[in-house]
């Protein structure tokens, strides 16, 4: 089933002004003028969808907002959010799984549906297409829905089928080229330029391409059809090549979807050197087969419902045995007996090359609580679990580990990494100075008295209090760094320095006097001493 | 000369013995140091007691143990001792913490403890540090128990930093009251500030008497200084300094096997 959002962005724009004007119908408000979503392209804004009274005015989506302004100066705007309508389109295909177990976005605006063997469900597939439209219509957004045995030819139904009184549904796979016949090519989902190239070839109708494509009748139209086939001989892409297309709405070739819910099973499998012929080694196998599982399904946090065996055999049979169980278990011991009896009078053959187990259906079945926690309380967490619940609680940027940095000024000298992540290789400092034991976030302006400007400081205020300098070692100068800052930077003098209390700190004066970058130095305390 | 009875010998002997030294076997797991957030006194007193009680660890008991010690130290800050007294300066840590520490910055003092608490359950660390500003209403003696049990139960040692904080009721096993104390004159160059030193009043101890020390970080080893070795608390007179061990600790070997050696 094609599910296609004919105007999703202008729908999209109307419900969020639903907000200010409360819900608002299609053609209602604000949508009753005509308005323009526009993006910003290099040539100036150009209009990206439109809605009905804008089509009224004969605007067109795809035109420069200039071009449109000369056709319709009232013209409102609002900017397009292509982004935005992802995210909706992503959050209606899970929606959309209502219908059927699997979906795939369709972008910019459209969605696919698998809905083989659910339509009974709905009551039949009309009423399925019913419930579409007014699922959809309670969401106030415009859909044009269509059923097919190919998701081709669904698209193309739902795109440029007749809007009729009849359900736009294909029954069977034959049915398919009688109903599509009529249709522009552009239903094939090709490529702008590969349109252009059939249009000029005179090939408009889906009719056209598949008399070509099949039916010969006399030897120019031959010639004609291998011309074709040569033409698109290297093209590779579907899009880019109208054949692959026509194939795979006509259900030739597959053609692969991505869901939009990848289902991930848990499998685990053993390729055996010697093939086996016995059951014992079988089971040997199977147990620690299920073993693998439980553990696989452990980490997931997952206990399985149905389980497949399946066993290749040398001589090219493939025998799948399959398990349901009542409720979610992954306890191996469990899993092996129950496949055991499934196992008598199993014929081996040649022997069995490689088996295979898979959970094709998992459930969530937590930890369970009491031993988890009895471990942890017994022997304490790992280092990578501590880190985990730490970073899960805090953020990752709370919890990090220092790694030398280089550069050679103090604060540059040290960055901040995550914990876990390989240590890189780096330089050792030289161990010519001391450093502080901490380092303040930014270095804090401190007023000093000094004998001279490039002698030692004699007393400082820091926070409000006044320390007398009792101790000083230095200056250590620490030059701006050229090739990475200005060369307005001033230079730095480190002083190490103990007060009359015995606080050590760690100061420096910004610059020299005379240097010709600014005027008298600052001074800035930057660190903590132990 | 006062003459002594053996009376007062014994007690003398056992409040000795009861005083704090550096290089214990027996170093509580959970110990809080209440000190001044104008300097780093709090943190440098943390790290050389952790280092102290580390370097024992690894001198002793364990033979399977590695010889070198690569387990993590944890260092909690709360967001305003950040801001108050910002973060450990990798070049300034010392030498053999300085790969491997971890930085935890909480926001609040709940996150801060709760960090605390995590990783007193993990086994692969060697030790905790935290740095927490004022007196917080999340760390009241429910709490601080809370940190006690989960030290002991796990025999992670937690030294918690206490900074600008009113000694309140808690559950640590010691408490310290440390300031900064002018440094020894260096070797070399007199002008400069030496080794760090710190005078601290150990004013709360399950095991031991309390009392007043400069203990200084000397060449890489916690050390008192002797001239500040206060006596004990009840002998006024008798003037017996405190010359460390006469008899070399016999841990990890029995005095059968030297003697019979």
């Amino acid at each position: 089933m094609a599910i296609w959002c004919a105007r999703l962005s202008v729908d999209r724009w109307r419900l969020s002004l639903a907000s200010e004007q409360g819900e608002l119908d299609a053609g209602e408000g604000a949508d009753a003028n005509p308005v323009a979503l526009i993006t910003e392209t290099a040539h100036g804004p150009r209009i990206a969808a439109i809605n009905d009274a804008a089509r009224e005015a004969s605007i067109r989506a795809g035109t420069m907002l200039a071009d449109a302004r000369t056709l319709y100066p009232q013209i409102q705007t609002a900017p397009a959010d292509p982004a935005g309508d992802l995210a909706l389109l992503e959050k209606l295909a899970v929606w959309a799984q209502r219908w059927g177990p699997w979906s795939a976005l369709d972008p910019p605006d459209g969605l696919l549906v698998d809905i083989t063997a659910a339509a009974h469900l709905f009551g039949g597939e009309q009423r399925l297409l019913a419930d579409v439209t007014t699922a959809f219509a309670k969401r106030k957004l415009a859909v044009r829905t269509a059923i097919a045995p190919t998701a081709g030819a669904a698209w193309a139904l739902s795109h440029f089928g007749r809007t009729g009184a009849q359900p736009a549904i294909i029954h069977g796979q034959g049915d398919i080229m009688r109903t599509l016949i009529d249709l522009p090519v552009a239903a094939l989902r090709l490529d702008s330029d590969v349109l252009t190239v059939l249009r000029r070839l005179g090939l408009k109708r889906l009719g056209d391409l598949a008399d070509i494509t099949t039916g010969a009748v006399n030897r120019s139209e031959a010639a004609a059809r291998d011309a074709f086939h040569r033409r698109f001989r290297n093209r590779k892409s579907p899009s880019a090549n109208p054949l692959i297309r026509l194939d795979q709405l006509l259900g030739r070739v597959p053609e692969p979807l991505l869901p939009v819910v990848a289902p991930d099973m848990p499998l685990v499998q053993r390729r055996l050197m010697e093939p086996l012929r016995h059951r014992s080694l079988l089971d040997q196998v199977l147990s620690d087969l299920a073993k693998d599982m439980a553990r696989s399904l452990e980490g997931r946090g997952e206990g399985a419902r149905r389980l497949e065996l399946g066993l290749w055999r040398v001589d090219g049979e493939v025998i799948v045995r399959r398990l349901e169980l009542a409720a979610a278990t992954r306890d191996p011991a469990h899993i092996t007996r129950l496949f055991e009896d499934k196992l008598e009078g199993i014929d081996a053959g040649f022997g069995i090359e490689t088996v295979r187990l898979r959970a094709s259906w998992a459930e969530s079945l937590s930890h369970r609580q009491g031993d988890v926690e009895a471990a942890a309380e017994r022997h304490g967490t790992s280092l990578s679990a501590f880190i985990d619940r730490l970073t899960v609680r805090l953020g990752p940027q709370a919890v990090r580990r220092p790694v030398p940095g280089a550069s050679h000024l103090p604060e540059c000298a040290q960055n901040w990494r995550p914990v876990l992540e390989p240590e890189s290789a780096s330089q050792n400092a030289f161990a010519f100075h001391q450093r502080p034991l901490k380092l303040l976030n930014k270095p804090e302006r401190i007023a000093v008295l000094y004998a001279s400007p490039d002698g030692y400081p004699q007393r400082f205020r820091w926070r409000g209090n006044v320390h007398d300098v009792a101790r000083v070692e230095g200056p250590e100068r620490i030059a701006p760094e050229w090739w990475r800052q200005k060369s307005t930077v001033r230079l730095r003098d480190y002083y190490r320095i103990e007060d009359a209390h015995g606080r050590r700190y760690w100061i420096y004066r910004h610059g020299v006097a005379g240097d010709g970058r600014g005027g008298a130095p600052d001074w800035f305390l930057q660190g903590l001493c132990a | 000369m006062p003459c002594l009875s053996a009376k007062d010998i014994t007690a003398l002997s056992k409040a000795r013995e009861g005083r704090w030294r550096p290089g214990l076997s027996s170093q509580p797991w959970h110990s809080e140091i209440f000190a001044s957030e104008r300097d780093a006194s709090g943190a440098g007193v943390a790290l050389a007691l952790a280092r102290d009680a580390l370097r024992f660890a690894a001198e002793g008991h364990d033979p399977l143990a590695e010889p070198e010690d690569r387990r993590q130290v944890l260092w909690v800050q709360d967001r305003r001792a950040v801001q108050r007294g910002g973060r450990p300066y990798l070049h300034g840590l010392p030498d053999e913490l300085r790969h491997r520490l971890i930085h935890v910055e909480a926001a609040t003092p709940e996150d801060a403890l709760f960090a605390l608490e995590e990783g007193l359950r993990c086994r692969d660390l060697a030790c905790v540090i935290g740095e927490v500003v004022g007196n917080p209403r999340a760390l009241d003696f429910t709490a601080s128990r809370r940190l006690s049990l989960a030290a002991e139960q796990h025999e992670v040692a937690l030294w918690l930093v206490r900074l600008e904080a009113q000694a309140d009721l808690s559950s640590a096993r010691m408490r310290w009251r440390v300031e900064a104390a002018p440094s020894e004159q260096p070797e070399w160059n007199p002008d400069a500030s030496g080794a760090p030193a710190w005078k601290s009043e150990l004013f709360r101890a399950s095991r031991h008497a309390p009392g007043q020390w400069t203990m200084s970080n000397d060449k890489r080893k916690l050390r008192i200084r002797q001239s500040d070795i206060t006596r004990p608390a009840n002998s006024n007179s008798t003037a017996t300094p405190d010359i460390g061990h006469l008899v070399r600790p016999t841990v990890g070997r029995s005095l059968a096997a030297v003697a019979r050696v």
